[in-house]
């Protein structure tokens, strides 16, 4: 150990000091056991219970997404597999008041937010009923353009600490977006600020086909926090219990006044980048997907909660056909809709009287869609 | 010669210039190990090594500033943007640093910069992967703008954007990249850059396209010329400059014209074409000009894609009121 006046003009002593403090934070190992007892968990046997349907449910919402895209039925998709704890338990330590701004993959949070599933699927057509939000549901559309949620957080944020709101902002993106300048101006706006928000960088280790080494010379994306005087934290993105209590404790600090934090999961996406034409098999491994598939956020936890006597085979079942049921109910509501024109953007885009040439437009659009 | 589709097209010239030229460099988002989304820059990774093709972190800005420091030092940096509906995020790299170094050097210092990237519609692609937006470069000046619609003319008019001491964008249509192949050189060759090409000769009237439009008129041409129109199609190829001189030839010839475009109405590429012609030929005109183009709403997702895109149909209309006026 070097000591601490040496390591103040030690630029390279220090950058590693702090890089070693970042270490993943874990609660639940590959086995499904607890490996760190200090931390207290505070989740009731039925919580956990709630937990673990969920990311089954959102297991098989994948599964099926999936397949339906095969059939030409959906249309943008971006798959979710081995995030289950990363998105699903950072989102059950959110409360109804919260304000989540998505990436294109955060899909089941904002359905567990409370969009309902068969606008999702629109919203992946592309439908622009897809885009209507529910008023009660504090979520935005799933961004395209990656990191622009980022500063936006910051400002959703914002606007809640001036509202005098308990809520805070919630941010998705992925490892690349990371890179994005709006992440460093997100994160530095909201700890300018001291605004309550948290900002999760799921870090898959791909950003399509781009491995993580090549976004940063950091260490990890946790450490970029710090740049931003904000606390940071990196956690096994494939330990739900982990992922849950990190998003919950800066929640905690986010709305008793003590700002916003950054929280890097560390996680594995199974399968492809979308389902547009992307071939993992260029760019990553067999051997490097079967080391990930080991650490299976819903293996560890069935572990854990069989363990308990919390969990068996007939509740997966039911939570199963329940998950396949809703999602051919909200399919057959999608369905149902009516299909969009471009009549329907040309009203969407103007709010009030159609200007003169838009009206013209309007009226040889219509002619059109009527044949 | 080869028969190639226009993304084979664009990948030999890639190949051609890193081979010819040891400053030219390539990157951007997975073009490495990826070939590109589109495997634009298949296998040129394991050809020219990690130092001259190679990938960089997500941040389109950051590959904007990139291309301007590496052509700071003496290099050709040919740099691509995923899609350019992600322009936005690298707009003052492209159009408040690129497009002024001539002004800022008082005309001494060039940027042998060529941004590529694909656009257009017609592929089913999510939000903001499709959208036309040529017209915000086009509008500075210090940029050219070229647009290719054919294999053979992608590869030579690329080669020529690279060779050229000033900022080029390059737009790959999406729909083009795989549509159809034909006879290109194998050998490297170049296509002047500003100057449009006649696809078709005709006598009765001339249409004004670009990218896969120019694909739709030349349909359009074939059905009308059922019905004895004699039909010109003028591929614009570079939009900004534009080819004066052979777009008012064409107009003197034929005494009409049409301008098609894929982007909106509002404040085009076609409009600009129509004040050139109305300024210039207003004597040889026997009727308005008028123009085929998209409808003035953001791009649309799938669903409503194929109405909202203009197709030879809308062509066939438009040119038939200036034909009949
Ligand atoms: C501004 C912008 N640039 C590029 C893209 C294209 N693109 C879509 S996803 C992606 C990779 C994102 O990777 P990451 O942030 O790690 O998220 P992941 O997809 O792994 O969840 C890229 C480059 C985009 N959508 N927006
Ligand atoms: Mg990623």
């Amino acid at each position: 150990m070097v000591s601490k006046k040496i390591q103040q003009f030690d630029p390279v002593a220090n950058l590693q000091e702090i890089e070693e403090k970042f270490e993943m934070f874990q609660i639940l190992n590959e086995e499904g056991e607890i490996v760190n007892q200090e931390v207290d968990l505070q989740l009731s046997d039925d919580q956990l219970v709630e937990l673990m349907s969920r990311m089954v449910f959102t297991r098989i919402l994948d599964q099926r997404s999936i397949s339906l895209n095969r059939q030409g039925r959906l249309g943008f998709y971006a798959p979710t597999a081995g995030q289950e704890a990363s998105q699903i338990a950072s989102h059950y330590a959110l409360e109804k008041e919260d304000y989540i701004l998505p990436g294109y993959r955060d899909v089941p949070q904002i359905v567990w937010h409370g969009l309902p599933l068969w606008k999702v699927f629109l919203w992946s057509r592309g439908h622009f009923v897809g885009g209507q939000i529910p008023e009660d549901v504090n979520v935005l559309s799933p961004q395209i353009i990656i990191g622009a949620q980022y500063v936006q957080t910051a400002g959703v944020a914002l606007g809640i600490q001036k509202r005098g709101k308990k809520a805070v902002a919630v941010a998705y993106t992925g490892d690349g977006g990371s890179s994005q300048g709006d992440f460093y101006e997100g994160i530095n706006f909201a700890g300018a600020f001291r605004s309550p928000a948290i900002f999760i960088v799921q870090n898959n280790q791909y950003a399509i086909s781009t491995p993580r080494e090549l976004q940063t010379a950091a260490s990890t994306i946790a450490q970029k926090g710090i740049a931003a005087g904000i606390p940071s934290i990196q956690v096994d993105g494939m330990d739900p219990l982990a992922v849950y209590v990190a998003t919950r404790d800066a929640r905690r600090r986010a709305i008793t006044g003590d700002g916003p934090s950054l929280i890097e999961t560390v996680c594995y996406r199974y399968g492809p980048h979308t389902m547009a034409g992307d071939d993992p098999t260029r760019y990553r491994t067999s051997e490097t997907d079967s080391k990930w598939e080991k650490k299976d956020p819903i293996v560890r936890f069935r572990k854990f909660l069989v363990a308990k006597g919390l969990w068996n085979e007939e509740k997966e079942t039911e939570v199963i056909a329940k998950a396949k049921e809703e999602i051919k109910v909200a399919i057959k509501k999608a369905d149902e809709t009516p299909k969009q024109k471009v009549t329907d953007l040309i009203r969407n885009m103007n709010d009030g009287d159609l200007p003169y040439n838009l009206q013209e437009q309007f009226e040889i659009y219509a002619e059109k869609e009527s044949k | 010669m080869a028969q190639m589709t226009m993304i084979q097209a664009i990948t030999d010239a890639l190949h051609c210039e890193l081979k010819d030229d040891e400053n030219v460099l390539v990157f951007g988002e997975d073009v490495g190990v990826n070939g590109g989304v589109f495997r634009a820059t298949e296998g040129l990774q394991k050809e020219f090594g990690k130092d001259r093709v190679f990938d960089t972190p997500l941040a389109e800005s950051g590959i904007g500033g990139l291309a301007i420091g590496l052509a700071l030092q003496g290099f050709r940096p040919v740099p691509e943007i995923q899609f350019f509906g992600f322009v936005y995020e690298v707009m003052d790299s492209i159009c408040g640093q690129l497009a002024r170094m001539r002004y800022r050097s008082g005309g001494s210092l060039g940027a042998p910069v060529t941004i590529r990237s694909p656009f257009g519609g017609g592929v089913h692609t999510p939000e903001m992967h499709s959208d036309s937006l040529e017209g915000l470069v086009a509008s500075q000046p210090g940029l050219k703008v070229v647009v290719p619609s054919t294999p053979y003319d992608a590869k030579g008019l690329l080669i020529s954007s690279i060779r050229d001491n000033d900022p080029v964008v390059f737009l790959e249509h999406l729909k083009l990249y795989r549509s159809f192949r034909e006879e290109v050189p194998e050998e490297s060759y170049t296509i002047p850059l500003g100057k449009a090409d006649v696809k078709r000769e005709g006598k009765d009237i001339s249409i004004f396209a670009y990218g896969a439009m120019v694909h739709e008129s030349l349909k359009a041409a074939e059905a009308l010329e059922k019905e004895n129109y004699s039909v010109e199609v003028v591929d614009l190829r570079t939009i900004q400059p534009l080819d004066i001189e052979t777009i008012i030839a064409s107009v003197e010839k034929t005494g009409r014209a049409i301008v098609v475009q894929e982007a909106q109405k509002q404040a085009g590429i076609a409009a600009n074409v129509v004040s050139e012609i109305t300024e210039r030929a207003i004597l040889s005109l026997e009727a308005p000009v008028l123009r085929v183009t998209a409808p003035d709403t953001v791009y649309p997702f799938p669903q409503a894609e194929a109405v909202w895109l203009p197709n030879s149909k809308d062509i066939i209309a438009t040119a038939k009121k200036v034909l009949e006026f």
